[in-house]
């Protein structure tokens, strides 16, 4: 099989918050509602009403790859994730500890580690998600998508500015 | 599973504790949120019981769907007897704070007595704790929370408040959760107060098993799909309420100036597209935020862009502050409205009574019933932005005469004031009528004279009234889960057929709540949307509970019937201007003055109303004074209540 080269791609400013995500998550992976089990979680400020979406990067170099003792822990390199091994994994929690951005938990019920799996190439969160506040793209597509919405925000930010002169 | 959820008693003045599982002969005679609570309010309080006394009861709940794969199961639902209109209080709000509850292992919370000193429970994973309350006392609605937060060391607690209008007693005050969710009507923050309960926190990490997990996932797929296909619904999730105030004041269905106006004139700037620019600049493209699971995402965020409180962040408004802090008092600016909006949020205070009163009171001060006496000095004509803001603090912390007078609610206001005050009063049974003028739609007037807990729109509004839908379509709507072949009239200034419209309304929306689903999910404000039939499907993916559509009606009307009792044992009595099924006479007597040619014009003709009354009762078996016949009681199982079940 070939490498799909999806990531998925979380672009916060769309997020409303509703968490739908988390409960979809837990569902499709556990057959229950509970974020705390979920993959994906919003964390939020709302006193400034901020909510920003994080899970798992399936990072290259990973670092709770790179700290397993077991080496339970290894990439697919077909569907560009970060899987673990639970015949190997011994639970000892140095991946939940040594990883940047919060993405691999403890499910204290079933006492192992877990992360997003990409729901094997059909992200579930992604499918739910009516904003696409969580979407699922080409991994090289990534920086042009981002430079499509810079680009777009330089343009208006330039319109304005040329209004404001105008005004002046 | 959702079904094994329990109920909490907590008894505030001896402290003790009590969790009881829900038995499942009364999830299949009430099913939960709303519908259970009215069951447990009526077997839980006497005759006259003194709505601020110990022996009030007071309960929160979240519907039975609540966290589930059903969609927007967000809805907290609170009730207890109303300080404001001595009837049922009931009120409803989103958010996220019952499906924490439910996480947290409950679906019920019942309380009664009266703390000692300011408390609040602490609810986590299967146990419920009284705390102090003494450093989050006097604090406002959202610092509240974040001190609880920090009290508690986790930002993940969610919880329901009462702001400082709660602690004040003021009648209408809201119980809160987040920025600005309020269940916001009837005063349910006022018993809070009363009872020395500033908040429930609650957090939770307890399972919630889905009994058909594919089934309830891939059905709540096409739930969605159809909810954010519906052009009312993308509507909202751009423009919020606010457009809904918009629509109708072009039409001339709005109150303005109390009711003198049933249309806003050069209103540009409270417009729901002026709203929206603000929220735009403000915060910035994606300004739509949403309550738990809900795709329709139909509050905005917003920051006060000048003035007094310029920077301060909120969320909204909703259509009432826009109606009550704009229409009604005559005030046409954004930023009275969205700095009335945030007052209130932080308050905890009706936003929709509290504008209501004070345009009232514009109303009286112009007509010289009130003067600069009773206001101390206050200029309170219609269109004085300044004095309507000043009111409103006066009111939550009962400033001054007429601010202590109007806190204390319209009709008890309107008895101190004297004169003829009562007689502009828009209410009914004592809570007033949202900013909507109902003269040229007699369904949506019988509606707001019949709703259980006072003049209300979230009660039984047949919203759908005003699409003039094909005779046909609202017979497919009208007609399930329970057949009807009587009259049915496109026409939304007919009287035929709406009293079965508002019946069928009734059930609907109990429906949603017990269920614990919000109602822009449902047949409100979109003719496709789900209901009974759905719900049937959705309840039995995710609770394993069969029940056929039909069944889930009998449900709504078993619970419509106790809140029936409830107003009845209270006092309720068919013709009673305060306690009553009826209207402000200017309902009557004064027609439309502005608007469309099908507006102008426009009263509510006596002799209609009160036959679309009798028919309203006749279907839902009550005799000629709204009293449930013994029949319909034996019907719904419902002959030997109280029953004391739970």
């Amino acid at each position: 099989m070939e490498p799909n080269g999806k990531v998925l791609y979380i672009n916060y400013e769309k997020c409303t918050g509703c968490r739908l995500c988390e409960l979809v998550c837990s569902v499709v992976h556990d057959g229950v509602s509970n974020p705390a089990r979920s993959r994906i979680r919003v964390m939020k400020w709302e006193a400034e009403g901020l909510y920003i979406p994080m899970s798992c990067q399936q990072c290259q170099d990973a670092p709770c790859m790179n700290v397993c003792p077991v080496k339970a822990i290894s990439r697919d390199e077909t569907l560009e994730r970060v899987m673990v091994d639970y015949d190997k994994c011994i639970g000892c929690r140095s991946c939940v500890a040594v990883c940047p951005f919060g993405a691999m938990s403890f499910d204290t019920v079933d006492k192992k580690v877990f992360k997003c799996d990409v729901c094997d190439g059909d992200p579930q969160c992604v499918r739910f998600c009516e904003e696409k506040a969580v979407d699922y793209v080409d991994a090289r597509e990534l920086g042009t998508l981002k430079k499509r919405d810079a680009a777009r925000r330089i343009s208006i930010a330039g319109k304005e500015a040329a209004v404001l002169l105008a005004q002046a | 599973m959702p079904l094994d959820r329990k109920i909490g008693y907590v008894d505030l003045s001896t402290g003790n504790i009590e969790i009881k599982p829900i038995p499942l002969e009364i999830r299949k005679k009430f099913l939960g949120g709303r519908g259970l609570d009215a069951y447990l309010l009526y077997n839980h309080t006497k005759k006259g019981v003194d709505p601020l006394g110990p022996d009030n009861v007071l309960l929160f709940s979240g519907g039975i769907l609540t966290a589930t794969c059903a969609s927007a199961t967000a809805r907290t639902h609170v009730m207890a007897k109303s300080p404001l209109t001595g009837l049922l209080g009931s009120a409803n709000m989103g958010g996220f704070f019952a499906p924490e509850l439910a996480w947290a292992g409950f679906h019920h919370i019942v309380i009664k007595g009266k703390a000692r000193k300011p408390v609040y429970l602490w609810i986590h994973n299967g146990e419920i704790e009284i705390r102090d309350a003494k450093n989050i006392w006097g604090r406002t609605v959202t610092d509240s929370q974040w001190a609880i937060r920090d009290e508690l060391g986790d930002e993940e607690v969610k919880c329901a408040v009462c702001g400082p209008a709660g602690e004040n007693l003021v009648r209408f005050a809201n119980v809160m959760t987040g920025i600005k969710n309020s269940a916001g009507r009837t005063g349910m923050g006022c018993v809070m107060g009363s009872k020395n309960l500033k908040a429930l926190a609650a957090r939770g990490t307890m399972d919630i098993k889905i009994a058909h997990p594919t089934e309830a996932l891939e059905f709540n797929k096409r739930f969605i799909d159809q909810i954010v296909s519906a052009k009312v619904n993308q509507t909202q999730g751009t423009l919020g309420t606010p457009f809904i105030w918009g629509a109708t004041n072009s039409w001339g269905g709005i109150r303005c100036r109390n009711f003198q106006l049933n249309q806003c004139e050069y209103a540009d700037d409270i417009e729901p597209e002026r709203l929206d620019e603000i929220a735009t600049e403000t915060i910035g493209p994606y300004h739509m935020t949403g309550c738990f699971g809900c795709q329709v995402h139909c509050r905005a965020q917003y920051r006060i862009p000048s003035g007094p409180y310029a920077g301060r962040y909120d969320e909204g408004p909703e259509y009432t502050s826009q109606g009550a802090f704009g229409g009604e008092p005559d005030c046409k600016n954004a930023v009275t409205v969205l700095t009335g909006n945030h007052l209130v949020d932080q308050f905890g205070m009706d936003n929709l009574e509290t504008g209501s009163l004070i345009s009232w009171a514009m109303e009286l001060y112009e007509l010289g019933i009130l003067t600069q006496k009773e206001t101390d000095g206050l200029d309170l004509r219609f269109g004085n932005d300044e004095a309507l803001l000043e009111m409103i603090e006066r009111i939550c912390y009962r400033k001054g005469w007429l601010g202590d007078t109007l806190a204390d609610g319209g009709i008890p206001a309107s008895e101190k004031i004297g004169k003829n005050s009562f007689d502009y009063l828009i209410q009914v049974k004592g809570m007033s009528n949202l900013h909507s003028d109902e003269r040229a739609t007699p369904a949506l007037a019988l509606g707001i004279a019949t709703g259980s807990r006072g003049s209300d729109h979230l009660r039984s509004r047949p919203a759908i009234d005003l699409y003039h839908l094909p005779e046909e379509v609202l017979r497919k709507i009208y007609g399930t889960p329970v057949p009807y072949d009587g009259p049915l009239s496109s026409e939304h200034t007919a009287y035929e057929g709406k009293p079965w419209q508002v019946f069928w309304q009734e059930n609907c929306y109990m429906g949603v709540d017990c269920l614990g689903i919000c109602k822009y999910h449902t047949t409100f404000l979109g003719a496709t949307l789900p209901n009974f039939e759905d719900w049937s499907r959705v309840l039995y993916y995710n609770t394993g509970l069969e029940m056929t559509p039909r069944e889930i009606w009998d449900v709504a009307e078993r619970c419509y019937n106790i809140e029936r009792l409830f107003n009845l044992r209270e006092g309720l009595k068919r013709d009673n201007p305060k306690k009553g099924d009826t209207l402000n006479h200017r309902y009557f007597d004064e027609p439309c003055k502005l608007g469309a040619p099908d507006v102008v014009g426009r009263t509510i003709d006596r002799e209609k109303f009160q036959k679309m009354i009798d028919e309203y009762y006749e279907h839902h078996g009550w005799d000629s004074d709204g009293v449930p016949l013994p029949e319909t009681l034996k019907r719904l199982g419902l002959e030997n209540e109280p029953s004391h079940l739970l």
